[in-house]
């Protein structure tokens, strides 16, 4: 048993799996229901989407309500440096629908709702192939819905409130979904890569998870072949970018888990294992398994402003902290990028970005904070380099923003 | 109690109910468009515009009743309950009722404001920008001082603060500080 | 009481830490803050837990609402315009 199962296996002629080769590779799942929460609770299986919380819990806290209940296979991917979930549902659409059907079953809901990007084309009508091919039992249980291009577009409240109303805009809470979701019904919003490891523990059980468990990452930036690559469980950070080919220039920092993430100085991250658990007792977060390299030769300052402007343009517009906290944060950065700082532009993003995580209505201004605060820990000479006006040593290239 | 007292009474506590009225309108207006200073922090604006609200609600009811009461009169509850139902001056004793009436109506709705949530509270709030004006035209069309130097003094400074409130407030920009931002294109707008 | 951690930042289902059989609840501010519009009356009304920051809109600050600040905090929730604000049975303020 090789550790790929994700992406490996013949290649499929078209791109994505048939039905009945995926029954032929993997087997049918054994682990159904109250069981399978059990397994999933001692695997420590956590969500893939980027918050990472258990997914025992979460099942669990679906199931024991009343009523009809919904499942939300969240496929958006709005993390523009993230293509891990479309790759995914492009090859193996039916070990999605696997985790959803199970999910399902063992929650007790009789409704899913496939979430995919409007701009997935490819995983979108693998999905829809997929789809065609399962029983009719299965088949209509399920709903497909594009979700809106945009970085909020996957966050849970978002995508349920895109399902009921059209357009994807983060609610407060309480309600949460697993309370009062699509319909008003307890529902269960997970991403498709959890989804799918839920499949393959459902075969394979919980045991092998905890030893042989892989993960999708994402890697970009200045590597010899960015992409998509599933690595085990704990595989350090810089065995990961070794195997997509190394780096293609002198790497000084990583950004791990996306825009959402935070960056870590490349002597720390290199020996860093990619498993949430462990990551998170170092204070830092997998997220949706973004790894972008930041070449020696770019500038830190000039990066980080590139993101935040472009995390400050896609908020919602709902709560003022979060308009005008990241509007100022995205200025300031942006200044010191360009090296006309404010003087006191510096300080106030410390303060700022201190103040404002928990004062959204969803957690966009919180991950943008810890980008910055990630920054200025990680990149604070340069920062005080160009907060002092002593211009930029760096070549000014930003991270590339989107998949490479 | 004899007619003349009543009669003072009603005419008394019209106007004392039309001035605070008004203050209260001006208030209103001053809460929308956020004033604070030194001394006024921005929750008094809205604090005194409910409490006197509520004040003038005692007199417009002593108004009413004593008015409804006075055998000289000859009103009936009709008169007070009924727009238009009275037959001494149907017109301009029918536009008071009606004022009033809109009036309970945004009162009972701020009392219950917390059930009815923010957008329906609001959408029946605006009934005051009819409320106001109904009281006034009450004011001078109604009563037997409608012509007499008092009356109209009070009722010129009342329009007078109220109208400048009014225009300060078309005047100022929005006061939703979100607005500018959110009229950019959202990035979470999508067809189904 | 008073634990410093957070119901901020992540999902944590239905849970509301236990507190130390006898205790009275402790009660804490808690903010909607699509429904906030910086109007600012409850940083005004209870200034001790609650600052604005420099557009307007609060800053809480963190643990529970002192046992002789919760009339001024009732205060607060009535008088905020957009019925933002609550008190909620919860160690922190959110």
């Amino acid at each position: 048993m090789s550790g790929s199962w994700f992406l490996s296996g013949p290649a499929p002629r078209e791109g994505a799996e048939t039905g009945r080769a995926h029954i032929q590779r993997l087997g049918a799942p054994s682990l159904t229901g109250a069981a399978l929460i059990e397994a999933l609770e001692r695997s420590g299986l956590r969500g893939r989407g980027g918050a990472g919380f258990p997914v025992s819990r979460k099942w669990r806290s679906v199931a024991e309500r009343r009523g009809p209940r919904v499942v939300l296979a969240n496929g958006a991917e709005g993390e523009p440096l993230s293509s891990k979930d479309r790759v995914l549902m492009r090859h193996r659409p039916h070990l999605v629908l696997d985790g959803a059907v199970l999910a399902a079953s063992a929650v007790g809901a009789r409704q899913v709702v496939l979430y995919i990007g409007r701009e997935h084309f490819d995983a979108a009508e693998a999905m829809l192939r997929a789809l065609a091919e399962r029983p009719p039992r299965e088949r209509r249980r399920f709903r497909v819905l594009r979700a809106p291009v945009g970085y909020v577009s996957g966050e849970e409240t978002a995508a349920v409130h895109f399902v009921n109303r059209g357009i994807a805009l983060p609610t407060s809470t309480p309600p949460r979904p697993f309370e009062a979701g699509v319909g008003g019904r307890p529902t269960l919003v997970q991403n498709v890569e959890s989804l799918a490891s839920v499949a393959l523990i459902a075969r394979l059980g919980d045991g092998w998870f905890r030893d042989h468990g892989t993960l999708l990452i994402t890697v970009t930036g200045s590597v010899g072949r960015p992409g998509v690559f599933e690595v085990p469980l704990g595989t350090p950070l810089g065995e990961a970018v070794e195997r997509s080919g190394g780096r293609s220039h002198a790497i000084q920092a990583l950004l791990v888990g996306g825009y959402f993430g935070g960056w870590i100085g490349a002597g720390e991250a290199w020996n860093l294992p990619l498993h949430p658990d462990r990551l998170r007792e170092a204070g830092r977060s997998l997220g949706c398994g973004v790894v972008a390299a930041l070449p020696a030769s770019a500038c830190g300052v000039a990066a980080t402003a590139g993101i935040a402007g472009y995390l400050a343009e896609q908020s919602v517009r709902q709560c003022g902290p979060c308009v005008f906290g990241l509007g100022a944060i995205a200025a300031a950065l942006g200044r010191l990028a360009d090296g006309w700082p404010e003087p006191h532009d510096l300080v106030r993003l410390e303060r700022w970005s201190a103040e404002l995580p928990g004062r959204g209505a969803c957690r966009h201004p919180d991950g943008a904070a810890g980008l910055v605060r990630s920054a200025l820990t990680v990149f604070d000479e340069d920062f005080r380099l160009h907060q002092a006006r002593r211009g930029c040593m760096m070549d000014r290239r930003p991270v590339a923003a989107g998949a490479a | 109690m004899s007619s003349q007292v009543l009669w003072y009474t009603t005419r008394g506590a019209g106007a004392v109910s039309l001035v605070l009225l008004s203050a209260v309108a001006c208030l209103g207006l001053l809460t929308r468009l956020r004033v604070r200073g030194q001394g006024w922090p921005s929750f008094l604006s809205a604090a005194v515009h409910q409490d006197l609200a509520l004040v003038s609600l005692f007199f417009l009811l002593l108004h009413i009743v004593t008015a409804v009461v006075d055998p000289f009169t000859n009103l009936g509850i009709a008169a007070a309950t009924v727009p238009f139902g009275s037959a001494y001056r149907t017109l301009w004793l029918g536009l008071g009722t009606l004022s009033f009436e809109l009036g309970i109506a945004i009162g009972l709705t701020s009392l219950a404001r917390r059930a009815i949530g923010v957008r329906a509270w609001r959408a029946v709030h605006w009934l005051a920008y009819a409320c106001w004006p109904l009281a006034v035209l009450h004011g001078l069309g109604t009563g037997t001082d409608s012509h007499s130097a008092w009356l109209v003094g009070i009722t010129v400074s009342c329009c007078s603060g109220v109208l400048i409130c009014l225009v300060w407030r078309l005047a100022s920009a929005p006061v939703d500080p979100l607005a500018g931002a959110r009229a950019a294109r959202l990035p979470a707008e999508g067809v189904r | 009481m008073g634990e410093s951690s957070e119901l901020v930042g992540r999902t944590r289902p239905g849970a509301t830490p236990p507190r130390p059989r006898g205790a009275p609840p402790g009660f804490s501010l808690a903010f909607d803050r699509i429904r906030c519009d910086g109007r600012g009356y409850c940083a005004e009304l209870l200034p001790e837990k609650v600052r604005l920051d420099e557009w307007g809109y609060p800053i809480a600050t963190p643990g529970p609402v002192p046992q002789h600040l919760l009339d001024h905090a009732r205060r607060a929730v009535s008088a905020c315009p957009m019925l933002a604000l609550r008190l909620v049975e919860a160690p922190s303020s959110r």
